[in-house]
């Protein structure tokens, strides 16, 4: 069963990867918001924040790229609501074929396509100044949170994929996941927040993985930040994963 | 012909909260034929055939495809049925040849490619098959949607209201192509609201009503439930069905193609 799984799952993979590159207006209209974030912050808002940094495209590059992600996965629970709705994901159950790879080819498709949209973003960032002098470890391991992030997101999305109603209350769940880097440490200190928003700010994962991140760019000495960053994600990639199969199997019995 | 029986379905009973939508239905389905399921909407036909081909389980009764049980040996029972659903579940962002070719490769069959080109042929789709799905008619959707359930030649075939919403033309030629599906061997249980349609295919006929299968027979016994044939002169007009299609210049087209 294992080989089928693995050879189903590339198949239904190079489907929905052919829907992304079908509709790469998707990809690129994931990448327009934290874009478009990006230029303000740096260039309407970014004069009068002191981030203490002296680039403040540098300061605030990882909470844009956790933005990136937040709003490409609203496409991934789309695509997934879209083959519920035409009947083809009943009919690959209905085909001898392994049942969970056709979610695992959704995820790896979510995965790529926030890739790409991330690659974009970077480039953009780099036009505008981002520069860092991380070594390769470090890079690696930024990489291995932004694949985290997007996982863990991922399968936040294939709860709503599976049961929403309509097109327009499958991309909503997404609202919130995007303005929560706002109420963090990506765009501005948490010092100067009221102290109830600075106690939601500073104990909410996005501030951990926004500083991780920052830390790992900056070369500053790490610690535990990164720790504390993966088992954040990875504690919300278990719970999501779970739901999501919860869900999941009450929707096909 | 054989009088193996291929689907048995044995006190099958099904509720989605309140509603009581299957209650006791029993049938046979012998090897090679061809099985109307006759009902008007919300008869059940859906949620039937959704049990035979395992995607949702009965709340009571018996059912088995080709001597596996529905419930306990499902995947053997998905290898040896192929679905066509009510609504054409073909990928509209893919071209038909893809669409075929990725059903041949999930069921792995060798030569997809091939598989797909002769496909693209017999439904008369080939000029057709490098184009997306989107912009197919209603009559190329479901003929795409057949011709993807026959990969694989699955020994038993669920048929859910193949021709709904199709036009006359459109429904000759599924008609033609579930004939074929029956003359080689195939199993085909077919679900239809429309009388003729189980009339013309249909070795046997089961209608479902409020549940249940009120009757069941072959057409002949069908009719002679009802009171004993008088003859009487009745002049007959073409039907309009007929004038269409002679308009059209489809029934001399249809008739080409069953031989």
């Amino acid at each position: 069963m294992t080989t089928h799984f693995v050879h189903d799952t590339c198949v239904l993979l190079r489907r929905s990867l052919r829907h992304v590159s079908r509709s790469l207006d998707t990809v690129i209209t994931t990448t327009i918001m934290p874009i478009a974030f990006m230029l303000l912050f740096v260039y309407v808002f970014g004069g009068a924040i002191s981030s203490g940094t002296t680039s403040y495209v540098n300061y605030l590059l990882p909470g844009i790229l956790l933005i990136t992600v937040a709003s490409g996965v609203s496409y991934t629970a789309f695509r997934l609501f879209l083959d519920m709705k035409s009947g083809i994901f009943e009919r690959f159950h209905s085909m001898p074929i392994s049942r969970s790879s056709v979610l695992w080819a959704h995820v790896l498709t979510s995965l790529v396509a926030n890739l790409v949209s991330l690659t974009v973003v970077v480039l953009v960032a780099v036009l505008l100044g981002f520069r860092s002098a991380a070594g390769v470890t470090a890079y690696f391991a930024v990489a291995g949170l932004l694949v985290l992030f997007t996982l863990a997101l991922t399968w936040i999305a294939v709860i709503p994929g599976l049961t929403a109603q309509s097109p327009d209350g499958v991309s909503a769940f997404s609202y919130p996941l995007v303005f929560l880097p706002f109420v963090s440490s990506a765009f501005v200190p948490t010092r100067t927040m009221p102290a109830a928003v600075r106690a939601f700010a500073q104990h909410q994962p996005v501030t951990s993985v926004v500083n991780a991140m920052r830390d790992l760019l900056t070369r500053q000495p790490v610690g535990s930040s990164v720790w504390i960053a993966a088992a954040w994600l990875l504690g919300v990639l278990v719970v999501a994963y779970a739901g999501a199969i919860l869900t999941y199997r009450r929707r096909i019995s | 012909m054989s009088t193996r029986t291929v689907i048995h379905v044995e006190g099958v009973e099904k509720s989605y909260k309140d509603l009581h939508v299957l209650q006791g239905v029993s049938f046979d389905v012998s090897a090679g034929t061809i099985f109307a399921l006759l009902g008007s909407n919300g008869a059940g036909k859906t949620t039937l055939v959704r049990i035979l081909s395992t995607l949702t389980k009965p709340d009571a009764g018996v059912a088995s495809v080709n001597g596996f049980d529905v419930v306990t040996q499902s995947a053997q029972v998905r290898d040896s049925v192929s679905l066509t659903g009510q609504f054409a579940a073909v990928d509209d962002i893919l071209t038909g040849r893809e669409n075929l070719v990725l059903v041949a490769q999930l069921r792995h069959v060798a030569n997809a490619q091939k598989v797909a080109n002769d496909l693209l042929e017999r439904f008369a789709l080939s000029d057709a098959g490098g184009r997306r799905v989107l912009t197919y008619s209603g009559g190329m959707r479901r003929r795409l949607d057949i011709a993807m359930s026959l990969i694989g030649n699955a020994p038993v075939i669920f048929l859910d209201e193949p021709t709904s919403g199709l036009d006359p033309l459109a429904r000759h030629e599924v008609w033609t192509a579930i004939r074929e599906l029956a003359e080689h061997g195939t199993t085909v249980l077919l679900t239809t609201q429309h009388l003729d349609e189980a009339e013309r295919l249909a070795d046997r006929i089961g209608v479902l009503h409020q549940g249940r299968i009120i009757v069941n027979g072959t057409l002949a016994e069908l009719k002679l439930l009802l009171p004993p044939t008088r003859v009487e002169y009745v002049e007959k007009l073409p039907t309009l069905e007929e004038v269409f299609l002679t308009l059209v210049g489809a029934l001399a087209d249809v008739g080409e193609r069953r031989e």
